[in-house]
């Protein structure tokens, strides 16, 4: 499939329309949606229309954004005015909110086609994908795997050619892990660096929006679009967009990178072998290799198992059967919020919101939360000391290739180490990619993840790109 | 910090969330929610006393905006989403008991 990049390029110049470019996407997943189970809703009139419109200014002279005709997918967690929203939850089923999410909005200005919603984890929780109510998505490569999670639907929208480009969002690793398994570039960026108004909040202080693709340039393009200063987000960063695409080709020349020991202890042999060889290739790409052991990190599983949860318990609060989503009756109102939470939650959501529950409640707190927050405290100090060190950090993304479906389901602790060397970076508020290089059992994609301080795309774009340079040949 | 995670401690915290539990639930969660409290243990010998807690990356404190009316979604609007509405209010089963 051709690159978003190039789309633009082509619809920008003529040689190719929206609706052409649309009708490509639409028959790919009209031909693998089916045994895939990427998408959740197709917008197929609202694509069309979007489509035309910019087609129609084409061809009256009118300036198109850098994304024009660009199909895109949404991971179902961001709102998108008049389309079922369901977080891959029965909780929301049916829900169509009336308003659009920033990025979304954003998106479109700039000329992007959004073609439907992707399944998830429920409300994000879950690294396989195979916790959604409506059916785990199988990844393209091998069927018989999960593509991991949360956003394993926007990673298999990409991997199978639906669309050149996705949207995910990462509380601990959602983006990252399901890029790596998918064989696809995948991006957390910085906390703040993109509004959350309009995603369905999971946990507020972590929770961030990034792209899916193929190229490191995509994924370029498409932060620099949505990213920037939101006035409906009060923790969106105070500054316009960076540039990043301009520096995608900066080269890692006199960089320090660090090789972490934590971010590959416990990984398959064959992911560390990739990381081994993808130092190897940022070290003839002229950056300086150190290697450094962060002990904190090796807290942050901890930590985040109750931060996430604690602040989950708190904004699923909100689904109680008055003002919008599912309701099941009961007697009095208290029976009504329980009878239609238990109905509507599935459960991976309930034992999140129960450990939740549990280490914000009297007698817990100062264990449990009290402690998690001065462990985050730790972890953002031991990172900040690495980053006077390095300009950035290497490791892998996730500990193996894609699994197989059930082999985590019955233990939610093996699940949750999917996520051990993503973690980190949530709770420090930084940026991190996942770039696909290598291959490990059964010939799936292994990741390799570059670490970097917040405001650090423009550099980890550029070292991602003497990687790709490097697999790709081009 | 203690990992020993009771049933009642789960029929507890199922009861403060609104979740309603079979015995079989009761049982899977308690054995469940033990194993990741007793992993989060790891943090319980660390002395962190002097460490001030992170809640927010950036330490934010508070975010104001000018006092200008903005448009908002119409009550109307908002009300159409509620599973139940009336007099352009949301509309629930009971509250108080019956009166004595």
């Amino acid at each position: 499939m051709k690159s978003a990049q190039q789309i633009a390029l082509d619809v920008q110049s003529g040689a190719s329309s929206a609706l052409r470019e649309l009708d490509a996407s639409l028959a790919v997943i009209h031909a693998r949606n089916d045994e895939l189970n990427v998408f959740l809703y197709v917008d197929e009139e609202g694509a069309r229309a979007a489509a035309a419109e910019i087609d129609d200014k084409i061809a009256r002279g009118v300036s198109v954004g850098p994304l024009a005709g660009v199909p895109i997918a949404i991971k179902d967690n961001m709102c998108q005015v008049g389309i079922p929203t369901t977080c891959s939850s029965r909780i929301l089923e049916g829900w169509r909110p009336p308003y659009s999410a920033t990025v979304i909005t954003r998106l479109m200005a700039a000329g992007a086609v959004p073609v439907g919603k992707t399944n998830l984890d429920e409300f994000a929780m879950g690294s396989s994908t195979e916790n959604s109510a409506f059916g785990p998505t199988r990844n393209p490569l091998d069927p018989s795997r999960v593509p991991g999670g949360s956003s394993g639907g926007s990673a298999a929208a990409v991997a199978a050619d639906m669309t050149p480009v996705a949207l995910g969002s990462d509380t601990g690793g959602s983006i990252r892990q399901p890029a790596a398994l998918c064989g696809l570039i995948g991006v957390k960026p910085s906390y703040g660096l993109v509004s959350r108004y309009g995603l369905i909040a999971f946990a507020s202080s972590l929770d961030q929006i990034g792209p899916f693709s193929k190229t490191v340039m995509d994924s370029a393009i498409l932060l620099e679009t949505i990213a920037g200063h939101d006035p409906m987000d009060s923790t969106s960063l105070p500054e316009p967009a960076p540039s990043l695409s301009a520096h995608v080709e900066d080269g890692v020349v006199g960089k320090q990178i660090a090789l972490v020991r934590e971010l590959i202890d416990g990984a398959d042999p064959d992911v560390v072998a990739s990381v081994t060889r993808a130092v190897e290739v940022l070290k003839d790409a002229g950056a300086t290799i150190i290697e450094l052991s962060i002990p904190e990190l090796r807290l942050g599983l901890s930590a985040y198992y109750l931060i996430a949860p604690a602040e989950a318990s708190s904004n699923l609060a909100r689904y109680d059967g008055v003002r919008f989503g599912l309701r099941v009756d009961g007697e009095d109102v208290e029976a009504m919020n329980t009878a239609t939470r238990t109905a509507g939650f599935g459960a991976e959501v309930k034992r999140r919101i129960m450990l939740g529950t549990y280490a914000l409640s009297a007698g817990y707190f100062d264990a449990y939360y009290g402690q998690a927050l001065k462990v985050r405290t730790q972890m953002i100090d031991a990172f900040r000391r690495a980053y006077a060190q390095a300009d950035l950090l290497i490791g892998a993304t996730a500990p193996s290739v894609a699994f197989p479906f059930g082999s985590k389901t019955s233990n939610p602790m093996a699940m949750y180490l999917s996520d051990v060397f993503t973690i980190p970076t949530n709770l420090a508020g930084e940026a991190a990619i996942s770039v696909p290089f290598g291959t490990g059992e059964a010939g799936l994609p292994t990741g390799v993840q570059l670490l970097g301080p917040g405001r650090s795309e423009a550099q980890l774009f550029a070292a991602a790109r003497v990687l790709e340079r490097e697999e790709r040949g081009s | 910090m203690t990992s020993l995670l009771r049933r009642e401690d789960v029929a507890h915290v199922a009861k403060l969330a609104r979740l309603s539990l079979s015995e079989e639930e009761l049982e899977l969660y308690t054995e469940q929610l033990g194993q990741i409290l007793e992993h989060a243990n790891d943090m319980s010998t660390l002395q962190l006393d002097d460490v001030a807690p992170t809640a927010h990356p950036f330490g934010l404190i508070n975010v104001v905006r000018d006092d200008i009316v903005r448009p908002s979604l119409s009550r109307d609007v908002v009300l159409a989403m509620a599973p139940d509405a009336e007099d352009g209010r949301f509309a629930v089963p009971r509250i108080m008991g019956e009166a004595p």
